[in-house]
C-alpha cells in the first residue's frame, strides 16, 4: 500500500508541476487541481497508513490517527474553494482580454496606464 | 473556562470583531455607501482601541494563552499573545484605520464588497499574528489571502484579472507547499502546537531528522513567498501596482506577516540552541544571503522602473531585504533592529502607495507613468509629503527610516560577511536616494500644461491629511526611538525565548521535557505524556 500511495503522490506531483509551467490558463488550473489532490493524499499519509482501525482511542492496541483527517477536510475545502476562484478569474480574463494566456503583455499594460479610465 | 481571568479573554477579540463586523456589512451591502462607512470605520477604531488595550494591559511581561472552550494546550487551539504579537496587532490595526480613512474617500465605490472584503483581511492578519499552532497559522494564512484576492481585484479591469490570477496560481502553489510542510512536521513530531513542537522536535528519532529538516526548510520557502524573498519576489510588483492604492497600502503588512512567521517559527518555536537538530540553524545559511540579494534587486528595480505605482512595489522589496538582513542574524539586537525596521517599513511603505496615488489620480496624461506629464493641483503640499516620505523609505534623517537602518548596520556589525551586508545596505540607499529623487523631480518640476486635480475641498483634503498623518507618524517613531528601541528589545529577548513561551502555554508541569524519544506520531498512546488536568 506504502508504494501505490507514495508513487500516486509522486506521480500526480510531476504531473502538477508539468502543467503548472504551461503557458495557458486552462492546464495551470488543472495542474493546480493535481497538486491540491496530491497534497491531500500526503496529509493523510502523514498519520501513517493503517486499515481497519478506529480514529478513536478505545483501549485497543492500535488506532488511525484522527488528527491528519481533520486537516485533510480543512485542505480539501479550502483548496476547492480556491479553485473555484481561480476558474472564475481565467474565464473573466479571457473574456476581457480575448487571450488565455497567464503572462502580463508588456504593451497593453503600457497602453493602458496612459489613457485616462 | 473559570480560571481564565476575563482579561485573558479579550485575546480572541481580534479575530473576533473583524469577523461580526464583515459578516454585517455584508448583510448591508444594499444599504446606502454611508451606513457602510460607519459601520466599517466604527469596527476598525474599536479595533484599535482594543489593540491598545491588549498591548498595554495584557502586555506586563508575561506571554499569556487563551485556550479556546478551555481545552488543554497541546490539544485543544490556543491563542498567545506576547509582546510580539501585541506588537503585530497595534500596527495592523493603525494601519488599517489609516487605509480605511484614505479609501473612503472615494475608492470604497469603485466595487461592492470593499468594507466586508476589509475586515476578512484583517481577521486573518489578526488571527496570524495571535495564532498558537502551525495549522491555524495555515488557516489564518488562508483567510488573508482569500481577502486578499477579493481586494486585489477590487476596481476590476483587465490588468486586475491577469495580474490577480497569477498572484492566485502562486498563493496557491504555496499554500501546498505549506500543507506538505506541516505533514511532514506532524508525521515526524506527531504535534502541531507550536509550544509543543519546540518540545518534542528535540526529541525527534535519529531517521526522522531529514524529514523535519525538509518540512522546516519548506515553511521558510512558503514564509520567504509571503516576505517576497528573491528569487521568490516577482509576482509582487505585478499585484502590488496592480491594485488599487489603499489595498496596496494594506498589503503592506502582508509581506510582514512572512518576516512575522518567520520569527515566530524559527526565532521562537526552533530557535532554541538546545534542539540536536538544530531547526532554527537550517534556515540561517539561507536568510542573510537571499536578503542580500532581495535588496539588490528591489534596488535595481527602483532605478529601473517607468511606472510610479512600480517604484513603491519595489520599494517593499528592498525594504523586505534590510528586514530580512535583520531577522537573519537570529539574535536580540538583530530582531530589535528588524521590529523597528518593520514597522518603520509598514508606515513608510503605505504611505508610499498613497502619494504616489495621490500623484497618479490628479495627472490626466502619463498617470502615473514615470515621466514629466501635467501639473496637479495642491503640488505644493503633495510634492512636499513625497519628499518626506522618499526620505523615510529611503532611511535619511530626520524621519524614522535613518534610525531604522542605522539599528539594522549596528546589529550586523559583528556580523560574518559585516561589510558585505554594509556596503550593500549603503550602497542601496544610495541608489535609491537617487532613484526617488529623479522621480520626484520628473513628476513636480518638469510638469507641463494644464494643471489638473480637484480643487481644495473636503474629498480632496482627506487622503492628503491621511499620508501626512503617516509622515508624522513615522516622524513620532524617530523622536520616541529610544522608548520605541527598549519596548522592542523586550519583545525581541521574549520572542526568542522559547523557555517561557512553552511553559505560558503548556502550563507549569514537571514534564515538559519528554523522557524517551517519540518514534510514533500517536503521541496520545505516549505514557509520559502529560496528564490533563481540567483546571489547567
Amino acid at each position: 500500500m506504502e508504494l501505490i500511495v507514495s508513487s500516486a503522490i509522486g506521480f500526480m506531483t510531476a504531473a502538477a508541476v508539468y502543467l503548472i509551467l504551461q503557458k495557458r490558463t486552462f492546464p495551470i488550473v488543472v495542474g493546480l487541481t493535481l497538486l491540491s489532490y496530491a497534497v491531500n493524499i500526503f496529509l493523510f499519509s502523514s498519520g501513517r497508513l493503517v486499515v481497519n482501525q478506529p480514529p478513536i482511542i478505545t483501549g485497543a492496541e492500535s488506532y488511525t490517527d484522527p488528527l491528519p483527517q481533520a486537516l485533510v477536510l480543512t485542505a480539501i475545502v479550502i483548496s476547492f474553494g480556491m479553485t473555484a476562484l481561480i476558474v472564475v478569474l481565467a474565464i473573466r480574463g479571457f473574456l476581457e482580454t480575448a487571450t488565455d494566456t497567464a503572462d502580463l503583455p508588456e504593451d497593453e499594460w503600457d497602453d493602458e496606464t496612459e489613457t485616462r479610465s | 473556562m473559570t480560571d481564565a481571568p476575563l482579561a485573558t479573554s479579550w485575546i480572541i477579540a481580534p479575530t473576533i470583531l473583524p469577523a461580526i463586523t464583515a459578516a454585517v456589512l455584508i448583510l448591508l451591502r444594499q444599504r446606502d455607501i454611508s451606513i457602510q462607512r460607519f459601520v466599517s470605520l466604527s469596527s476598525t477604531a474599536a479595533l484599535v482601541v482594543i489593540a491598545v488595550f491588549l498591548y498595554l494591559v495584557l502586555d506586563d511581561g508575561e506571554t499569556d494563552a487563551y485556550r479556546l472552550g478551555a481545552w488543554p494546550a497541546p490539544f485543544g487551539i490556543a491563542l498567545v499573545l506576547d509582546r510580539l504579537s501585541a506588537t503585530m496587532l497595534v500596527l495592523t490595526a493603525g494601519l488599517a484605520l489609516a487605509v480605511l480613512l484614505y479609501a473612503m474617500a472615494g475608492w470604497d465605490r469603485h466595487g461592492r464588497h470593499f468594507h466586508a472584503l476589509f475586515h476578512f483581511q484583517l481577521l486573518g492578519l489578526n488571527g496570524a499574528f495571535l495564532t498558537g499552532d502551525i495549522f491555524n497559522l495555515f488557516v489564518f494564512f488562508e483567510v488573508m489571502l482569500i481577502a486578499s484576492y477579493g481586494l486585489m481585484l477590487h476596481g476590476g479591469g483587465a490588468k486586475r484579472l491577469r495580474a490577480g490570477f497569477q498572484y492566485v496560481a502562486i498563493n496557491l502553489i504555496a499554500s501546498s507547499l505549506f500543507l506538505i510542510a506541516i505533514g511532514l512536521i506532524y508525521g515526524t513530531v506527531g504535534t502541531l502546537n507550536f509550544a509543543d513542537l519546540a518540545v518534542k522536535a528535540r526529541a525527534v528519532a535519529e531517521g526522522d531528522q531529514a524529514l523535519l529538516q525538509t518540512g522546516v526548510l519548506l515553511l521558510l520557502l512558503v514564509f520567504a513567498l509571503k516576505a517576497a524573498f528573491v528569487p521568490l519576489h516577482w509576482w509582487l510588483p505585478a499585484t502590488y501596482a496592480a491594485a488599487s492604492a489603499p489595498v496596496a497600502a494594506l498589503f503592506a503588512i502582508m509581506t510582514k506577516v512572512g518576516a512575522y512567521a518567520i520569527i515566530r517559527v524559527f526565532g521562537t518555536v526552533f530557535g532554541d540552541g538546545a534542539a540536536p537538530a538544530a531547526l532554527g540553524a537550517v534556515a540561517a545559511p539561507w536568510v542573510v544571503p537571499a536578503a542580500l540579494v532581495t535588496i539588490a534587486v528591489g534596488t535595481i528595480g527602483l532605478l529601473g522602473t517607468r511606472k510610479l505605482f512600480n517604484l513603491a512595489a519595489f520599494n517593499t522589496i528592498a525594504s523586505m531585504g534590510v528586514l530580512l538582513v535583520a531577522v537573519g542574524q537570529f539574535s536580540v539586537d538583530g530582531l530589535t533592529a528588524a521590529l523597528y525596521y518593520l514597522v518603520h517599513s509598514t508606515i513608510a511603505g503605505a504611505a508610499l502607495f498613497l502619494i504616489v496615488d495621490l500623484i497618479a489620480s490628479r495627472r490626466t496624461v502619463k498617470l502615473d507613468a514615470l515621466v514629466p506629464g501635467n501639473p496637479i493641483s495642491q503640488a505644493a503640499v503633495i510634492g512636499a509629503l513625497f519628499f518626506l516620505v522618499a526620505i523615510a523609505v529611503v532611511g535619511l534623517p530626520p524621519l524614522s527610516g535613518f534610525i531604522g537602518k542605522l539599528l539594522v548596520l549596528d546589529a550586523t556589525y559583528e556580523a560574518s560577511k559585516a561589510w558585505l551586508i554594509w556596503a550593500t545596505i549603503l550602497v542601496s540607499s544610495l541608489m535609491m536616494t537617487i532613484a526617488f529623487a529623479r522621480a520626484g523631480s520628473t513628476v513636480f518640476w518638469k510638469a507641463e500644461g494644464q494643471t489638473t486635480g480637484p480643487k481644495w475641498d473636503t474629498a480632496a483634503v482627506t487622503p492628503i491629511i491621511v499620508v501626512a498623518c503617516l509622515v508624522g507618524a513615522s516622524l513620532m517613531f524617530a523622536v520616541f526611538a529610544g522608548p520605541a528601541v527598549r519596548a522592542l528589545y523586550a519583545t525581541a529577548e521574549q520572542a526568542l525565548d522559547t523557555q517561557t513561551y512553552v511553559r505560558a502555554v503548556l502550563g507549569d508541569r514537571e514534564n515538559v521535557e519528554p523522557e524517551r524519544p517519540i518514534t510514533t506520531p500517536n503521541t496520545m498512546s505516549d505514557p509520559s505524556a502529560p496528564t490533563i488536568s481540567p483546571g489547567e
